[in-house]
């Protein structure tokens, strides 16, 4: 029986000989988790990369000024969860009490961060997500220390149904993937179509990973939409585009804020021409007015991300805001949990990616419908829609 | 084992996870032990049926589902209490796994793996698509934690006491069953099933037996999921974990009650210690990718090396 | 139900049906010399599907890229029999799956470090419209993937009645101690096997990669459903799992079409329970093997 004693020992040693580099002046931890690996990678790595982007970019310039007057460099720690959720509560866990980090963020996935709310919530760590579900924030009075920067899906669906509506599109078909994320579109599509009188006549599933979704087009082909919503990310957002144009419907293709990447573009190729998409001003920020007040923050992130890392896209934006807001509250608390999560939820007017944040004790996510747009894609480009 | 070995095992684990809240502060090892018992259970009731009636199931990662969805749904949703709930569970892991295994346990070999494959795989789009039960895709938030009056089992510490209690009452009663008349005959059908056939041993209604007997266990795991992360949703269920059950066991040494928790701890401490050992030899912030890779080659390199498992290496060392 | 829709639905079918079919292949291949089921046959359709996107955006040209990437994934087939399934041999059947599984968690884990996690694109084999059969649409893509099959399945037979490695392979699926009685050298014979199903899979990840795009992961599920559709038809008998393929394709199909598409592979794989029920209960004019693991 020495064998459990011996094995759990290792595990004991090996977990504390890895925690803990103490550096000069005293650093702020930030924990952060996203999934690397796994179904939500596509989504996960942008995020690490514009979180590592902006650690350099900090100490770069010193650290973070503290309360104290100090600089204090900033220390992140990244775990991947690999989009499982066993391994996004372990990770939480020993982000708290073994690297001893003043908040995380993250996760990638809504799954992943609903897993971890138990956990960050007993401890009292301030948690700032990159996921979709508005469920993770709310009721706000119950999510005390988590707050999440992504635009929730009853925003951008709202922005989606008044377009179809403005267009006198009456009668629409549905299609989702049968993840959290095409789930949820779902649940507030159908509340918002009913307020707005749109008549759903076709709702049809289909896999991640399906390789063909011709069978669930035809059945919606046959119901006679005047459009068709489709809720998912790449590899399967673009394989129903391509379908849909093999298919050769005709009436205008709707997708969600899920393909706001170039690789949908670039899988789905020609087919992609022609859908309109619901997502935060970031894939369009130099057709941008003049005055918006994102215009300049847009620009320089994009440029800087895709300098460093390639094509810019939304999921990456999430991070930036959750990152930067992390770091300004840092600067205020210092490695007070309590302190920052006090400071972020007083932020107010903080200008980010994914929108102009005003959280409050009621609102962790912050954001209103100005922080969506509708974009078509034209000869391969991001257009702001008409 | 002897029976007197056993005792003793079970009396020092037992003393060893009474002392480790006191030892261990922190979260994460407790959480980790945590999941070593929850995998632990979900994987002796796996080497019941691998081990002692000789069937692989493809598909065991489903009875961990139902335990889970059985006892969240009825504590989140009906209001009910928690216990109650857990039992209710526990008896629907058992139920579950009595009526699928009476047709399908008419089959053998690849194609018994096959039907639990498929069970597995059908349980899961149930979850998925009967969302105003289950929640569906994105799950079911709010599980309470379980409580004895005043005293909630709603941290780390306290879950761990809970978690390994159960499955230490588990390895014991699995281990009485594995020493009885029953368990004798269990082997037998390992052995030859015509053998056990030919003296009077009605093997079908054994094999169906053990199955629901692991199905309970495996569900008891599910339940305890289900109370300690408050939040359960489809995708850890699914044919992966069935496949890392599979591999816990065999991991382990099938045909090895202890073997089974050993296999649970390797895979779970393996993922965890690659998570902290591959950033002090890689790159710092690449070594995500390289976690995959590197935990196939060890499994495979083990495999190789040590084809008896854990648990027999446990027997030579001893 | 208008018959064009019903069309389009037997249609859809077929066409992924040939993508099961073509990888299940590999798994029958392995299985009849070996009587391994190989988890890792899934792995070979990814890197023979990301050999080719990866090869094709060196400026490859597709016929060379689609040459080296079978020939290299068949060298990767043949490297996994000689270093680790040969030394396990004499191991019990499970002990060799577990095997199998961590070396397609290594492979699937070498090629997210190779590759990374993005999809990757591969043109068409043939540019232009899809073909419309009677009111059914099916992409160009969709024909070379049946025509590929095909031809995979005409190359087998040629191989197996045709050539005195062929007719090796069958004597070990046939008897193994008898192939040895009579000269043949059995673990060569399971090492051409092994290299074969990763040449099979590796063809099977070229020609579907335009249609599925190239993934890290993508071989999980594809290699699911071909082991399904291997069982489907016996996992010993090539023409069988080809068929087994089809059948599985064209149930999905009818089932998201006619049923619903929330439960379509639900549906399969209750198809697949009846199926292997009704072979035990005598219900089934072909024979899916019972083979003891």
């Amino acid at each position: 029986m020495h064998v459990v004693l011996a094995t759990v020992l290792a595990a004991l040693v090996l977990l504390g000989g890895a925690s803990g580099t103490a550096g000069a002046q005293e650093p702020y931890r930030l924990g952060a988790i996203f999934s690397i690996t796994g179904p939500g990678s596509s989504l996960g790595i942008p995020e690490r990369d514009t979180a590592l982007m902006i650690e350099a970019e900090v100490n770069a310039r010193g650290g973070i000024k503290g309360a104290d007057g100090r600089m204090h460099p900033l220390k992140l720690v990244i775990y991947d969860d690999a989009s499982d959720e066993t391994k996004a509560v372990l990770a939480a866990k020993k982000l708290i009490d073994e690297d001893r980090v003043t908040a995380i963020v993250g996760t990638t996935l809504s799954g992943t961060s609903l897993a971890i709310l138990d956990t960050v919530q007993k401890a009292e760590v301030p948690l700032i997500s990159c996921a979709a579900a508005s469920r993770i924030v709310e009721p706000a009075a119950e999510r005390r220390w988590v707050f999440k920067t992504p635009q929730s899906d009853q925003l951008i669906v709202g922005v989606l149904v008044d377009h179809l509506k403005a267009k006198g599109l009456k009668k629409v078909g549905w299609l989702n993937v049968d993840y959290a994320f095409g789930q949820l579109g779902w649940i507030e599509f159908e509340k918002a179509a009913a307020a707005a009188g749109l008549a759903v006549v076709a709702n049809e599933k289909f896999g991640q990973k399906d390789v063909d979704m011709t069978a669930q087009l035809t059945r919606v082909k046959a119901a006679g939409p005047e459009a068709v919503v489709v809720w998912s990310i790449p590899p399967s957002a673009s394989i129903v585009t391509r379908n849909y144009a093999d298919l050769g419907l005709r009436m205008p293709l709707f997708q969600s804020h899920g393909v706001g990447n170039k690789k949908y573009i670039e899988l789905a190729a020609g087919a992609a021409n022609g859908v309109v998409f619901p997502a935060g001003k970031l894939l369009v920020a130099e057709q941008l007015a003049d005055d918006d007040p994102q215009k300049a923050v847009l620009l320089a992130y994009a440029r800087e991300f895709e300098a460093k890392y390639g094509p810019r896209n939304t999921f990456g934006g999430h991070a930036w805001d959750a990152v930067q807001l992390a770091v300004r509250a840092l600067g205020k608390a210092g490695g007070d949990r309590a302190g920052v999560r006090a400071a972020i939820e007083s932020t107010r007017n903080f200008v980010g990616i994914s929108g102009v944040f005003d959280f409050s004790p009621t609102d962790h996510n912050g954001l209103d419908r100005r922080a969506v747009t509708m974009i078509q894609i034209v000869d391969g480009r991001w257009k702001i829609a008409k | 084992m002897t029976a007197r070995a056993r005792g003793g095992a079970l009396a020092v684990a037992a003393a060893v996870v009474a002392a480790l809240p006191w030892a261990v502060e922190s979260r994460y090892v407790l959480g980790m032990l945590v999941f070593i018992a929850l995998n632990g259970l979900a994987a002796v009731g796996l080497s019941l049926v691998m081990g002692f009636a000789g069937q692989v199931s493809l598909g065991q990662a489903a009875f961990f589902a139902v335990g889970a969805y059985v006892s969240g749904v009825l504590t989140a949703s009906r209001g009910w209490n928690g216990w109650a709930a857990m039992v209710v569970a526990v008896a629907a892991g058992a139920l579950v796994a009595f009526v699928v295994g009476l047709p399908i346990f008419r089959l053998s070999g690849l194609l018994l793996a096959m039907a639990t494959l498929a069970f597995g795989i059908i349980v899961y789009y149930v979850l998925v698509n009967w969302a105003p039960v289950t929640g569906g895709p994105s799950g079911l938030a709010g599980i309470p934690p379980l409580a004895l009056g005043g005293f909630r089992f709603d941290t780390d510490a306290r879950m761990l006491a809970l978690a390994w209690g159960a499955l230490l009452v588990v390895i014991a009663l699995a281990g009485n069953v594995v020493d009885s008349r029953i368990g004798r005959a269990l082997r037998a059908i390992h052995g030859s099933e015509a053998a056990a056939a030919a003296v009077g041993i009605d093997t079908a209604r054994l094999k169906v037996g053990v199955f629901a007997l692991a199905g309970a266990i495996t569900a008891l795991g599910g339940a305890l999921y289900a109370h300690y992360v408050t939040f359960i949703n489809p995708s850890p269920f699914g044919f992966a974990y069935s496949v890392e059950l599979l591999v816990m066991v065999v991991l382990g040494g099938v045909a090895s009650i202890w073997g089974a928790v050993l296999g649970a701890a390797a895979v779970v401490l393996l993922v965890e210690g690659l998570r902290a050992a591959l950033p002090l030899l890689t790159a710092a912030h690449g070594a995500a990718e390289y976690e995959i890779a590197v935990f196939g080659v060890l499994l495979m390199a083990f495999m190789i090396f040590l084809p008896s498992g854990l648990a027999g290496l446990a027997r030579r060392a001893a | 139900m208008a018959a064009e829709q019903l069309a389009q639905y037997l249609a859809s079918g077929v066409v992924v049906g040939g993508i099961y079919a073509l990888i299940g292949l590999g798994f029958v291949i392995v299985f009849g010399v070996t009587r391994i089921v190989n988890f890792a046959q899934g792995e070979f359709v990814m890197l023979g599907a990301l050999g080719m996107a990866a090869l094709g955006s060196q400026g490859m040209m597709p016929l060379a890229a689609f040459a080296v990437s079978v020939l290299g994934v068949a060298a990767v087939g043949a490297l996994l029999y000689r270093l680790a399934v040969h030394p396990l041999r004499h191991a019990p059947a499970l002990a060799v799956l577990i095997l199998t599984i961590g070396a397609s968690i290594a492979i699937r884990g070498a090629a997210l470090i190779a590759w990374g996690t993005d999809p990757l694109a591969v043109p068409a084999f043939s540019a232009g419209p899809p073909i419309v059969v009677a009111g059914a649409v099916v992409v160009r893509q969709g024909i070379w993937v049946l025509a590929v099959a095909a031809a995979a399945f005409v190359a087998l037979w040629w191989f197996f009645t045709r050539t005195y490695a062929g007719a090796a392979v069958q004597a070990c699926a046939l008897n193994p101690r008898a192939a040895r009685l009579m000269g043949i050298r059995v673990e060569r014979v399971a090492l051409l096997a092994w290299a074969l199903a990763g040449a099979l899979g590796a063809t099977a990840g070229a020609v579907i990669a335009p249609i599925t795009y190239a993934t890290y992961d993508m071989g999980l599920i594809l290699g699911l459903k071909g082991f399904v559709a291997a069982v489907l038809g016996g996992l010993v008998s090539p023409p069988a799992a080809i068929a087994g393929g089809f059948l599985l394709g064209v149930v999905e199909s009818l089932a998201a079409g006619l049923v619903s598409s929330a439960y379509k592979d639900a549906v399969a794989f209750v198809v697949l329970v009846v199926v292997c029920l009704a072979q035990v209960l005598g219900a089934l004019p072909w024979r899916v093997v019972a083979e003891e693991t």
